[in-house]
């Protein structure tokens, strides 16, 4: 395969994956790096530089319409954002520490988990049962925009969300990509947000998780300009088409189909960090 | 809406209008540098497969702004990827700013220290 035929197939790939990051706010690093590494024989870093470009596209495309629609909640990102870009910084140099198969296996069992949890979840968000004294500390409850107009939901456990923000932080960091089911799963499970107040918020903040570790992987030369070329206006239109279309859609079947997407990356990621292929 | 929710909706305008503003500029820079390199290598066979890392020239900040100025393809679109990192950073700086605004001292508190651990893994990362 030439570079222009690479490029076209990563560009429209990058669409797909850009759309899809952004309406489930997982960011598209968990398809990007299985994609290049499985479907391209891309060498495990090279890939996960890509991943890198291609979350904070996806963040950064999205979040702007997600911000002034009032889906992302500014404050709890920033005040959760403290942990994950710690997280990610310790993730960064454990990475560079460890060899590729371990990296590779730990995604596969990463994926494996978020998928298996991602079927599970029931309830699309929990009726709030009062408010915590650290939330409102915090000023953290807020309102979203639904067909029935505004609805106000408030934030729960803030601590254990801040321990799990910052192992989403580290995970992100080790493996390159923004970890945003970490984060959705705990705004969602553990703060008990709307469903789509999480994935908004989610997807606004692991575009600085991600920018965290953004440093060490360009100057370890991690970040191609090759692969970046067609993952870049890819996953931007993808995630500026995802995030018109948030306030519109039925998040539920997305779900499932994502998860069978990630069960099936898992298990080639296990396999292959087991059989040393990186 | 209060006074204080005006500014927060203006807050929240204008974080969205920077976003905006960055994913645009890195596209600007991306996409003719994507079209310089591709009619350079595009009948080329890439070789990603085992990992060389990149020339010391598209790894560092000042070497790629030299690349992009003399329109190299790989430099603009280097250039274009780290305007896309710069984004959420610039991000987080002017959040700092619009909570100064709103006397949200506890705010700024949080989004300085943010910036802080930023700063420190985009400088001190060699």
């Amino acid at each position: 395969m030439n570079l222009f035929e690479l490029t076209s197939v990563l560009a429209v790939s990058g669409l797909a994956i850009g759309f899809l990051g952004s309406l489930t706010g997982l960011g598209g690093g968990f398809i990007v790096v299985p994609l290049l590494v499985l479907g391209f024989g891309v060498d495990i870093r090279y890939a996960i530089g890509a991943s890198l470009v291609t979350v904070i596209a996806t963040s950064s495309g999205a979040a702007a319409a997600y911000v002034r629609d009032g889906y992302a909640n500014i404050r709890i990102a920033m005040f959760l954002e403290i942990g994950t870009t710690a997280g990610a910084l310790l993730g960064t140099s454990l990475a560079l520490a460890l060899p590729k198969q371990v990296i590779g296996g730990l995604f596969g069992i990463v994926l494996l988990h978020a998928s298996w949890m991602n079927v599970r979840r029931k309830s699309e968000s929990k009726a709030s049962e009062g408010g915590s004294a650290v939330a409102a500390y915090f000023g953290m409850d807020g309102a979203y925009p639904s067909a029935a107009g505004l609805v106000s939901y408030q934030a729960h456990r803030v601590p254990v969300c801040f321990g799990l923000m910052t192992v989403a932080g580290v995970l992100s960091g080790l493996l390159g990509i923004g970890s945003g089911i970490v984060k959705v799963l705990a705004l969602d499970q553990v703060m008990g947000l709307p469903f789509k107040v999480s994935t908004a918020t989610s997807n606004f903040m692991i575009g600085v998780t991600a920018a965290a570790g953004a440093g060490v992987y360009l100057s370890r030369g991690y970040i191609d300009p090759g692969l970046a070329m067609p993952v870049v206006p890819g996953v931007l239109a993808g995630a500026f088409l995802g995030a018109r279309l948030l306030p519109r859609v039925e998040t539920r079947r997305l779900r499932v189909l994502f998860a069978a997407v990630i069960a099936c990356a898992a298990g080639e990621m296990i396999y292959n960090g087991v059989a040393g292929k990186f | 809406m209060t006074a204080i929710g005006y500014r927060k909706a203006g807050m929240e305008r204008a974080l969205g209008r920077l976003l905006r503003a960055g994913v645009l500029a890195a596209l600007a820079l991306v996409l003719p540098g994507a079209c310089l390199y591709l009619a350079g290598h595009g009948w080329e066979r890439p070789d990603y497969h085992t990992f060389r890392g990149e020339p010391a020239e598209l790894r560092r900040i000042a070497s790629v702004l030299r690349q992009a100025m003399s329109l190299h393809g790989q430099g603009l679109i280097q250039l274009g990827v780290l305007l896309l990192i710069a984004t959420p950073v610039a991000r987080v700086a002017s959040s700092a700013y619009a909570f100064a605004r709103q006397g949200d001292r506890l705010y700024v508190a949080i989004t300085l220290a943010v910036l802080g651990v930023l700063a420190y893994s985009l400088l001190g990362s060699r």
